[in-house]
């Protein structure tokens, strides 16, 4: 895949360890990257702020320049992100005011740019399965709030690759990391984006509100893909602290670098050093607790082994197997609640929560099948055959180490 | 306060900011979903709803003069969620924009904000953050505003030494020339 790429303006300030990590999850993904060629500044909010054609001719000119690679650009940045998309929108559905934005860039344009956000990339159009084929040091046991904030969502109309209210790109990404993407309410609310340095007194409560959401709702770190809301849960964190006498240490990571992480690269690769709140240890705790969990599933699943294997010695005497053949209407339903609710069935066959939850992870049709099967005739069975997925798919994280 | 019909005046102000943000203030009946979902209602002194009824009521120098439109940090829940398809963030924009027209800036931080942001991007092409800082500053009189932070930013190389110029620096300039031509115009 080759895209044109549009670092923005935060990419050699604020925001460069997501220029870093972006370009090192590119490099590992297999995504060639063209910058786009003496591009400029979208305006950003102060742009539509004050003058309706500027914060529309600015992204523009960039969209005339992409357009002629005949490439879709990448926009990493949230808000570059949502103007680009915004003025193509514009430029396709509104003719009188794509006829003022030629006119004042002195430029004619085609209306056939794309301009995509690096979750629609990652999730949509490289797809969990490819990047999971990529994890060699897999984030299990990370408990992370994806945090989409206002930009990369919405509005709907002109984004479109996932839902407002409850996006799931990320979430997605996360888990084919191997985290466990908590569920919390403040996904797509505001941080308070200018408002922080301006009102300080405004954008500090609504800092405020969506770190304490994540902490409450048992985060443990959040992930963005934005870098002015990264700029503040991060740079801000220590002053949102001190002013509600609460502490958070929560620290706060790029989908990018965690990415590039997870696949192998050294944290300063990607410019984990240069986070205000703590992010290496915590990484260190989770690949600490990682390989203790794969050390409990594995040796729980020759426990169980050695007890069947008992079991079964003892049934050999018996004859005739009391039912051997499953009854297709109760495999049928198992499958169906397999789909429907597969956090629900993992925990029937397995009690630990975080084996469950790789269960969960790695369940495919076949599995489920199996799984069904096995469940309509002898739970138990069904049990050891889960316990032994798990076991796999942890050798598996494990080999790749 | 009495009302009277909104004036001539009135509604041309009403039917230029209405076709500025593209949406209808007379779609809105009134439910305060916009208001239940912004996340920054707890600092307006009027909330979106309420700025909504008074464009309705023809109540345009109240409506320009309220701090909720600087307020507004352009998250566009409220348009996301509203049920009648009004474009509320939109519409703050359009206000935005006319109070800055009419020089009925109530949140002098913001504007000033803005103002050395896009000053910034019209010398140069590009944002240059530090810059930015620094004139904010400056002009709004904070001079030592996130001092504190400074020093740490430019230790994690978070701070260019100079800012990043194009080499189309005069076809931007000519971009903002042309737009503020044409913007007057309107």
């Amino acid at each position: 895949m080759k895209l044109a790429y549009y670092p923005g303006c935060s990419a050699n300030g604020s925001g460069i360890e997501y220029r870093m990590s972006m370009e090192r999850t590119a490099k590992i993904l297999g995504i060639e990257l063209q910058e786009l060629e003496d591009w400029n500044c979208c305006g950003a909010t102060s742009g539509h702020n004050t003058e309706k054609i500027l914060s529309l001719a600015l992204p523009a000119r960039n969209l005339a320049i992409a357009e002629k690679t005949g490439l879709s650009m990448l926009a990493p940045c949230a808000a570059c992100y949502s103007r680009h998309r915004h003025t193509e929108n514009v430029i396709q559905h509104d003719p009188e005011m794509k006829a003022k934005i030629e006119k004042v860039l002195d430029r004619e344009l085609q209306g056939t740019s794309e301009t995509l956000s690096v979750l629609d990339v990652l999730a949509n159009k490289i797809g969990s399965d490819a990047i999971k084929e990529k994890v060699n040091q897999p984030l299990t046991t990370m408990k992370a709030a994806c945090y989409y904030g206002c930009l990369l969502v919405r509005p709907v109309e002109e984004t479109g690759w996932d839902d407002p209210e409850d996006p799931q790109t990320m979430d997605r990404i996360m888990t084919a990391l191997g985290a466990d993407a908590i569920d919390w309410s403040h996904k797509t609310e505001c941080c308070g984006a200018a408002l922080v340095t301006s009102r300080p007194d405004v954008g500090n409560r609504m800092l405020y509100r969506v770190l304490k959401d994540a902490k409450d709702s048992g985060a443990e770190c959040i992930v963005s893909a934005c870098p002015l809301c990264v700029l503040n849960l991060d740079m801000r964190q220590a002053a949102v602290e001190k002013e509600y006498g609460e502490k958070f240490d929560l620290p706060i990571y790029y989908v990018t670098e965690l990415l590039a992480i997870a696949c192998g690269d050294a944290y300063k690769t990607v410019g984990l050093d240069k986070h205000f709140v703590t992010a290496d240890k915590y990484l260190d705790t989770v690949k600490a607790r990682g390989v203790e969990a794969r050390a409990a599933a594995e040796k729980a699943a020759q426990e169980a082994a050695a007890k069947a294997k008992e079991k079964g010695n003892k049934a050999k005497g018996k004859t005739a197997a009391s039912s051997t053949e499953a009854d297709p209407k109760k495999v049928a339903a198992f499958v169906t609640a397999f789909s429907k609710n597969p956090d629900k069935m993992a925990g029937k066959l397995i009690d630990d929560e975080a084996q469950a939850g790789i269960l969960v992870s790695v369940l495919d049709d076949k599995k489920i099948a199996k799984l069904a099967k096995l469940m309509a005739t002898d739970i138990e069975k069904a049990k050891k055959g889960a316990a032994a997925f798990v076991a796999a798919e942890l050798k598996r994280q494990g080999d790749c180490q | 306060m009495k009302l009277t019909p909104a004036t001539e005046s009135q509604k041309a102000f009403i039917a230029r900011i209405e076709k500025e943000s593209g949406t209808s203030v007379s779609l809105c009946y009134q439910c305060g979903k916009c208001t239940a979902g912004c996340p920054a209602a707890f600092a307006m002194d009027y909330p979106p709803r309420q700025v909504i009824r008074m464009l309705q009521l023809g109540m345009v120098d109240k409506a320009l003069s309220v701090e909720s439109i600087w307020i507004c940090a352009s998250c566009e829940t409220c348009t996301a969620r509203c049920p009648r398809g009004v474009d509320i963030a939109s519409l703050m924009d359009a206000m935005r924009r006319e109070a800055l027209k009419q020089g009925k800036v109530t949140d002098k931080k913001v504007a000033a904000f803005n103002k050395a942001f896009l000053n910034g991007v019209k010398h140069f092409g590009r944002t240059y953050e530090a810059g930015l800082m620094l004139q904010y500053n400056l002009t709004t009189g904070q001079f030592l505003k996130d001092m504190g932070l400074g020093l740490p930013m430019m230790k994690r190389g978070k701070v260019g030494v100079l800012p990043e110029t194009i080499k189309a620096r005069d076809e931007v300039k000519k971009i903002f020339e042309r737009a503020e031509k044409l913007g007057g115009e309107e």
